[in-house]
């Protein structure tokens, strides 16, 4: 399966973020949680943030959707400022948070639902991510009827079928065991080559960000600030033991901080 | 399957058991007089005369549990539709919570029956109080297990809901209320059960008709076995009911998880 591109990263860029900071107060301590953090997305790149765990990865992921505003900079998406929660950001979380009350169809559709679409065009759009997600024949399976790496694709379908300008993936894979995630990742890789989208992927493996990412930006540890950025730019679908795979695995290992 | 026929036997045989030393202990061996203790022959006799007669309290077993059942259900319904709905707003928005909670928590804790005397002052003994002491204990119910219901919604879901761009009462009816669904259904279940109780302690105080009366009238005149006659309607429409609720709560949950 070779799909090599026929894919173009734009170079505007759709999401921006300048002097990102955040911190809150807990037992009367201020906690700096992010700290000066600026970057951007390109259209149609995937941008994956890379941190050790509990770094303030997801945080700042809520802050660009504005669900837990950040308390310093500004965020901007297609240049306009990012207040309040909205469908142009649409985010997929580590525990993959399908509603069990509704049908792979009805999670899937929840977004456009919302929008006040109505029935039949709807229906339409949902059907096609479910196809391209790989769930053809599921759409009338509530979600405990799905397997973890099942589930997380309707969690995909659900965020690109509300065609959001950017997509934030949580450590999407990161609830899966490691054989799921591996294919996931193939997975996320072929959905994302045949409809292109901005996406920022949140992760703290890093065979997952180097197979997937068009650029890397490593994060420290608490607060977190932007460590480094390496660029990905060795053809995809990527093999983890290629050399030049494993020559920037040793790169970015090299500059992170030991263990404490 | 046949470990289930197994067990259903032994449960069959263990009723029979029991049946059995009633027996024993009244017709067999008299240890009882037939004003304490009939036997379980007369008290089956008792049952079926009942279905027809109106002796000694005025109506036939069946117009008594109608009367009971009338009651029950006005001021059930009552209870759920004014419940549920105030539970549901109580969780959702803070103003409701702070107005309502207060004197929530102050006549949460008094058992529906303690209303009996100030409902009969109001009301009289009619249909009236009766419904409202059932009103304020299947209300109880409700209204805590709604309230419990929406505020065990995940907040990771209510995000999904935002991120969608869904209003404040998108996020109500279409995320809160559905994850709260199986709780409030808890709620009428227990709500039915506590209805029930309510109605016949308060018939058992005042009423002139219902299985309450029935059993207190009853009493009044040594008539032990219409009494059982009596409890065993109670129990087994009480658990008709019971199981009523929990069948619509099946259809409307269960089909979904």
């Amino acid at each position: 399966m070779c799909l090599e591109p026929s894919r173009e990263i734009m170079t505007n860029s759709v999401i921006k973020c300048e002097n990102v900071s955040k911190q809150f107060y807990s037992d009367g301590e201020m906690v700096q949680v992010l700290e000066d953090i600026s970057l951007e997305a390109r259209e149609n790149e995937i941008l994956v943030i890379f941190g050790p765990g509990q770094c303030g990865k997801t945080t700042l992921l809520k802050a660009i959707a504005a669900l837990e505003p950040a308390t310093g900079g500004t965020i901007t998406i297609n240049g306009k400022k990012k207040t309040k929660p909205g469908p142009e950001c649409g985010l997929v979380y580590q525990t993959i948070a399908l509603f069990p009350w509704l049908t792979t169809m009805g999670n899937v559709e929840y977004g456009l639902k919302v929008k006040g679409m109505g029935k039949k065009e709807r229906r339409e759009r949902a059907n096609k991510y479910i196809k391209l997600v790989g769930l053809e024949g599921f759409e009338k399976s509530f979600p405990i009827q799905l397997s973890g790496g099942m589930k997380q694709r309707v969690g995909i379908a659900r965020v690109y079928c509300n065609e959001p300008d950017v997509m934030l993936l949580d450590e999407p894979f990161g609830h899966l065991d490691a054989q799921t995630r591996y294919l996931m990742q193939e997975e996320l890789e072929r959905i994302w080559q045949t409809e292109k989208r901005t996406i920022i992927f949140v992760t703290n493996n890093m065979e997952e960000a180097i197979y997937l990412a068009d650029r890397i930006i490593v994060l420290t540890n608490c607060p977190a600030k932007i460590k480094q950025e390496f660029k990905v730019d060795f053809p995809r679908p990527r093999n983890i033991t290629d050399p030049e795979f494993l020559k920037l695995r040793k790169e970015i290992t090299g500059i992170l901080d030991p263990l404490e | 399957m046949k470990k289930i026929n197994k067990y259903t036997l032994i449960s069959f045989l263990s009723v029979l058991t029991f049946v059995f030393i009633w027996w024993t202990a009244t017709d067999l061996l008299k240890l009882t007089s037939p004003t304490t203790l009939p036997s379980p022959v007369k008290v089956f006799q008792s049952f079926i005369g009942k279905l027809y007669q109106t002796n000694p309290d005025g109506a036939t077993l069946l117009q008594h549990l109608a009367s009971s059942l009338k009651v029950a259900l006005s001021g059930y319904l009552l209870g759920v539709f004014i419940g549920v709905p105030l539970g549901i707003l109580m969780a959702w928005y803070k103003p409701v919570d702070y107005i309502v909670t207060p004197l929530f928590d102050l006549i949460r804790p008094i058992p529906g029956l303690a209303w009996t005397p100030l409902m009969i002052l109001l009301f009289g003994i009619g249909l009236m109080s009766k419904t409202m002491v059932i009103f304020l204990s299947a209300f109880v119910a409700c209204v805590i297990n709604s309230y419990s219901g929406i505020k065990s919604t995940k907040p990771v879901h209510l995000w999904v809901g935002e991120t969608f761009g869904a209003a404040n009462w998108q996020l109500l009816t279409k995320i809160a209320i559905p994850t709260a669904v199986p709780m409030i259904f808890t709620g009428l279940r227990v709500a039915i059960g506590a209805s029930w109780n309510a109605l016949i302690a308060a018939e058992l105080l005042a009423s002139t008709r219902g299985l309450g009366f029935m059993i207190q009238q009853a009493r009044g005149l040594y008539r032990p076995d219409i009494i059982i006659v009596g409890m065993t309607a109670v129990g087994i429409s009480g658990a008709i009911l019971a199981w009523l609720v929990g069948l619509l709560e099946k259809l409307a949950v269960n089909r979904r998880r």
